[in-house]
């Protein structure tokens, strides 16, 4: 009988600590920024999306975020237009996804880097990324940060072909994810 | 004792399963339903001669020159209407996205016209979709010839006068196809009433075809109501192929019309579409933005 006692008082325990591990920790976005930036001979490039939604499971590391396109603010408004239009067809392709997570993070206060690594869907066409981060953990606020390159054929982005060309063939996204507990 | 053991070990299991969920999916919980307006109904402000439902955004001016050669079947000696040449150039201002003004000279009767054009909905999907885009357009024209001295008439100033409104009804039913409908009325302040009336009501049509990112084959019909029996004027009608590039819109078209404000190619098309009567021409835009620089 005692031993039985023992047995459940253990299970019990067990159960606890890991179904702490398990529902804690999901966060959600606070604020965001999303950047690409190219250069280009006639003019720079550079537009911004704050609209992301995203979600932080710091307890398996893993990582989700959804980018309305259409949310893109450019400098002119016929950029815009043109890159929903013709680069990115909005229409077709409202949104770009990455799913994965950041490998090498461990729930801790501070800063710390991280390779964020998993698909990442634009324009209709998924590819496995990996980019380097940080990540800052005060409280219970996180911040992601990270930057890396798209190539557009990558993403079958193609660039028509007429008279001079506006936009390069790389561009540099910016990342910039604050969380809050969900 | 075991079995009890096992459970607890499946249940914790299950509870990690539970974790390692679609976060995607999550996400698309969390994604607020959004209302998504929809652009780019056509390439330009014109569709083919006529006006099209878009308006320039705050800030933009756009610069437009339009030009009409002669008629095709007036044959070599005319280099097939090359030697010809009817001019519009015009200036449009995106006073807000939905507002907009311009004006415009016409050689065609020495035209000078003002406009105003505003975005009264626009066509949306998601939330309270909207269906269509519908853009009010008001004109006055004025015809500076014939001079005075060289009157048929005691001619004023607002015999010069006419003035247009349309509704123009668009709708982009995908990508690449978008239709127009363009209820309109020209009013005159004096005309020969014996092959005229000062009001001339109009329906037009209109649509334009994607068939790459940068190009598009356009097309554009008025109908007019009751015109007098003894009107020598055709409806008009024309095709057009738009061509983009950058802050660019090369509009060629083929029409049978020469005129470039809505009275003249409305109400007075002198050439027949299927008796080979063809104006070739072409719309040429350029896009500044000036103020409302978003950063």
């Amino acid at each position: 009988m005692n031993e039985m006692k023992k047995i459940k008082l253990m299970l019990v325990t067990l159960m606890m600590i890991f179904s702490l591990g398990t529902t804690a920790q999901k966060f959600t976005l606070e604020k965001s920024i999303v950047k690409f930036y190219s250069a280009a001979t006639i003019e720079n490039i550079e537009a911004t999306n704050t609209k992301t939604v995203s979600i932080f499971n710091a307890t398996t590391a893993e990582v989700a975020f959804l980018i309305p396109i259409k949310e893109f603010e450019f400098e002119k408004q016929l950029m815009k237009e043109h890159f929903n239009e013709k680069y990115l067809e909005t229409e077709k392709y409202p949104k770009a996804t990455f799913q994965g997570k950041f490998s090498d993070f461990v729930a801790k206060e501070g800063e710390q880097q991280v390779m964020a690594q998993g698909k990442l869907t634009i324009h209709g066409v998924t590819k496995e990324i990996e980019a380097p981060g940080t990540i800052l953990m005060i409280g219970n606020i996180v911040t992601a940060k990270a930057k890396f390159k798209i190539k557009l054929e990558d993403y079958k982005i193609k660039i028509p072909q007429l008279l001079w060309q506006n936009i390069p063939e790389e561009v540099e996204v910016t990342v910039e994810f604050i969380y809050k507990p969900q | 004792m075991k079995l009890s053991l096992i459970f607890s070990i499946l249940l914790v299991c299950c509870m990690f399963a539970k974790a390692q969920d679609d976060l995607l999916g999550d996400l698309e919980k969390l994604e607020p339903p959004s209302k998504q307006l929809t652009t780019s109904t056509f390439k330009g402000t014109r569709l083919v001669n006529g006006q099209s439902v878009e308006t320039k955004h705050k800030g933009e001016l756009e610069f437009i020159f339009a030009h009409r050669f002669g008629r095709i079947n007036d044959g070599i000696y005319e280099l097939f209407g090359l030697d010809q040449a009817y001019v519009r150039i015009g200036l449009e201002y995106g006073i807000t996205d939905k507002l907009g003004i311009g004006i415009g000279r016409n050689s065609v009767d020495k035209t000078m016209d003002g406009f105003v054009r505003y975005k009264i909905l626009q066509q949306s999907s998601g939330s309270k979709a909207m269906p269509f885009t519908i853009t009010a357009f008001g004109n006055m024209a004025i015809r500076t010839s014939p001079r005075k001295e060289d009157a048929t008439f005691d001619i004023t100033l607002e015999d010069r006068i006419s003035y247009t409104g349309q509704l123009l009804i668009a709708r982009k039913f995908s990508p690449k196809l978008s239709l127009q409908l363009m209820p309109t009325i020209i009013h005159k302040n004096t005309v020969d009433q014996t092959i005229e009336n000062n009001d001339q009501f109009a329906v037009g049509v209109g649509g334009r075809i994607k068939v790459s990112k940068s190009v598009a084959l356009t097309s554009e019909y008025y109908y007019r109501f009751d015109a007098p029996a003894g009107n020598l004027y055709y409806n008009p009608l024309g095709f057009g192929v738009d061509i983009e590039t950058g802050g660019h819109v090369f509009q060629l078209v083929l029409t049978n019309t020469r005129g470039l404000t809505e009275r003249a190619f409305i109400s007075e098309t002198e050439g027949d579409f299927f008796a080979g009567d063809l104006h070739l021409g072409f719309n040429v835009t350029r896009t500044f933005q000036f103020k409302g620089v978003r950063k």
